[in-house]
């Protein structure tokens, strides 16, 4: 796993703004795939937590440990078994599901480390990656997801649906789900989960045992 | 085995050298801090050193608060002079990538304190150093040391000079040893922790290649049963085989295929004997040279054993996470890709006990291909890395 393309538009920090709200003041937090830190410094500032990172990319591990952050270089896919049974409250993986090699594992993982998961990903079932599939019959190639097919670290993509079919699957609970449209607002709550699946271009999930 | 040829002419003539460094032992040129009788160190071993002098550099200033303290721990080989002229070579201090103002670990921020190790031998006690009780050097009269000795000395060193709580103790290799011992010894002193190329235990390889070291020192007749002191003579040739053996694993194949590959030295073809006809026979053979003039022997015996007697989590009933259990120190561990002797799965399994015992841990992994002894050397990623864990535990510290 290389470090994944992690998309910077508005749409991005609103959703560290919903992971934010779904983590409680004072916890325990691992985010895996932390990037360069910005996610565990607002959960910091903001909720004041005591949080941890593994980062794949040397760049994004120094920037971290410049914020004052205590980030270990590694990756999701292997180094997660290191990291004792509930050793956290919270354990995040934001952006990253797609980039992971063995997704479902990554996500036993997190629920095996921390008592709860929050796991965001952009869908592929939102109608413009639909639209580029049927009506170009090619790769859909976003402002989000700017590479091409042959060069993205982006290698397991799934839709809502596809999510929450692994969720029943491994007998996780969603506890809660929020997925935001293109413009970065949230998807009503009571819409049904064919309009998330359709409207939402990412989404945010929290999960438990 | 003959060491022949090929040194480059260092500063004083190489006998002169030799005679500086023994002088050094005794009397160095560093301030010296000496305990007696009324405070004895108790060892590992069980047994007492009831004198014992350690000496000592510093660089930039201590803060009214006492608060920016920055203990270096040297490896194997090093000494305290880690970032000025060292007084036997006359070459500049074996940290001077990282140490100094402006750097890294910046002097001018921070009290930068290094110390030369327990049985080393430039100034603190050591086998060359002489037992005030009998008037001759120790040699092999010295107790066998650990590492858990070294740091128990330094501690006593900062309790003379008033220092309660170190901001960092940083260190690479043996260093990098010493510095996880204070972090399991002293957590309460030790603000943050930079274990640098190293591991909590010494590999059974490890141990092998020491080994092998200290056996050519002792099969060299001038050993005389580590008592060359008193007969005058110096296991030269041992020491030097010793150190080549070591500095080979202190660097990668690829970077010895890069530096030499099969490249002739001052020769275009082979001479169809034993002089060194390779540039890597010659470049060992001065590495070995070099170094016999500056470093005692029995030191080096001392030191290899403390180094090989090491295993952290042995201390710990066997589970290193034990050893930092409730620890408050924020930890930076840095290993090399290219690095063979403390490889980075070493370096991750301190990480992993860190993480099981809820500490709190940053790690990056340098790519490089210079090998173990990367962290001597100009590395502008562990410099950033460094910089940014000292500048923010500095922040959280309160340190200007």
């Amino acid at each position: 796993m290389n470090a994944p393309q992690r998309s910077v538009d508005n749409a991005t920090r609103v959703d560290h703004l919903v992971i934010a709200e779904l983590v409680e003041p004072g916890v325990r937090v691992l985010d895996v795939g932390c990037g360069d830190g910005g996610l565990l410094s607002l959960l910091e500032t903001t909720r004041g937590v005591d949080g941890r990172g593994i980062e794949i990319s040397q760049k994004g591990v120094n920037e971290s440990v410049a914020r004052g952050l205590s980030v270990i270089q590694g990756n999701a896919d292997t180094d997660l078994v290191d990291y004792p049974d509930n050793a956290f409250d919270y354990v995040i993986l934001s952006q990253t599901l797609q980039a992971t090699h063995r997704p479902r594992d990554v996500i036993e993982q997190m629920l095996r480390i921390g008592d709860k998961a929050i796991v965001s990903f952009p869908n592929f079932g939102h109608w413009r990656m639909r639209g580029m599939l049927m009506l170009n019959g090619r790769m859909p190639v976003t402002r989000n997801l700017p590479q091409a097919w042959y060069e993205t670290q982006n290698i397991h993509f799934c839709t809502i649906r596809d999510f929450i079919d692994l969720c029943d699957e491994m007998g996780a609970h969603i506890e809660r789900g929020v997925a935001l449209n293109g413009s970065g607002q949230r998807i009503a709550l009571n819409a049904p989960w064919w309009f998330w699946n359709l409207f939402g271009q990412q989404a945010v999930f929290l999960l438990s045992h | 085995m003959a060491i022949v040829g090929d040194t480059e002419p260092t500063g004083a003539p190489a006998a002169d050298q030799a005679v500086v460094a023994l002088e050094q032992a005794d009397n160095p040129s560093s301030p010296v801090v000496r305990f007696g009788p009324d405070r004895p160190l108790l060892l590992d071993s069980g047994k007492r050193l009831n004198h014992l002098q350690i000496a000592y550099q510093t660089y930039g200033t201590l803060n009214e608060a006492r608060s920016n303290a920055i203990l270096l721990c040297h490896a194997l080989t090093g000494d305290q002079h880690a970032c000025n002229r060292h007084p036997v070579t006359g070459k500049p201090g074996w940290w001077t990538e990282m140490v100094g103002p402006g750097k890294a670990i910046d002097t001018d921020r921070y009290f930068i304190i290094c110390t030369n190790v327990l049985g080393g031998c430039m100034g603190t006690t050591g086998p060359a150093t002489t037992d005030p009780e009998t008037g001759e050097p120790y040699g092999l009269g010295l107790p066998v040391i650990t590492v858990g000795d070294m740091v128990r000395a330094q501690a006593m060193l900062l309790d003379q000079l008033g220092i309660e709580t170190l901001f960092c103790v940083a260190g690479g290799s043996m260093g990098g040893m010493q510095v996880l011992q204070w972090a399991a010894t002293y957590p309460e002193r030790v603000f943050s922790a930079l274990p640098i190329a190293a591991g909590a235990r010494h590999s059974s390889q490890n141990i092998a290649f020491h080994e092998v070291g200290r056996q050519a020192v002792m099969a060299d007749p001038e050993w005389r049963g580590g008592r060359y002191l008193l007969d005058d003579t110096s296991p030269r040739k041992g020491l030097a085989v010793a150190r080549m053996a070591a500095h080979v694993t202190y660097l990668s194949e690829q970077a010895l295929h890069r530096k030499f590959g099969r490249n002739l030295q001052d020769r275009d073809k082979p001479t169809f004997g034993f002089d060194a006809d390779f540039q890597i026979e010659s470049y060992l053979r001065h590495q070995g040279m070099t170094f016999v003039e500056r470093f005692d022997a029995n030191s080096y015996l001392y030191l290899t054993r403390a180094m090989d007697y090491f295993d952290l989590a042995e201390d710990y009933g066997g589970r290193l996470a034990n050893a930092f259990r409730g620890s408050k120190t924020r930890f930076c561990v840095v290993s090399f890709t290219s690095d063979w002797l403390f490889p980075t799965v070493e370096n991750k399994a301190v990480v992993r006990a860190l993480n099981a015992a809820g500490a709190s841990v940053s790690f990056v992994e340098i790519d490089t291909d210079r090998g173990h002894d990367a962290f001597l050397l100009n590395e502008p990623e562990m410099f950033d890395t460094i910089r940014g864990f000292l500048s923010s535990a500095a922040y959280a510290r309160g340190i200007a």
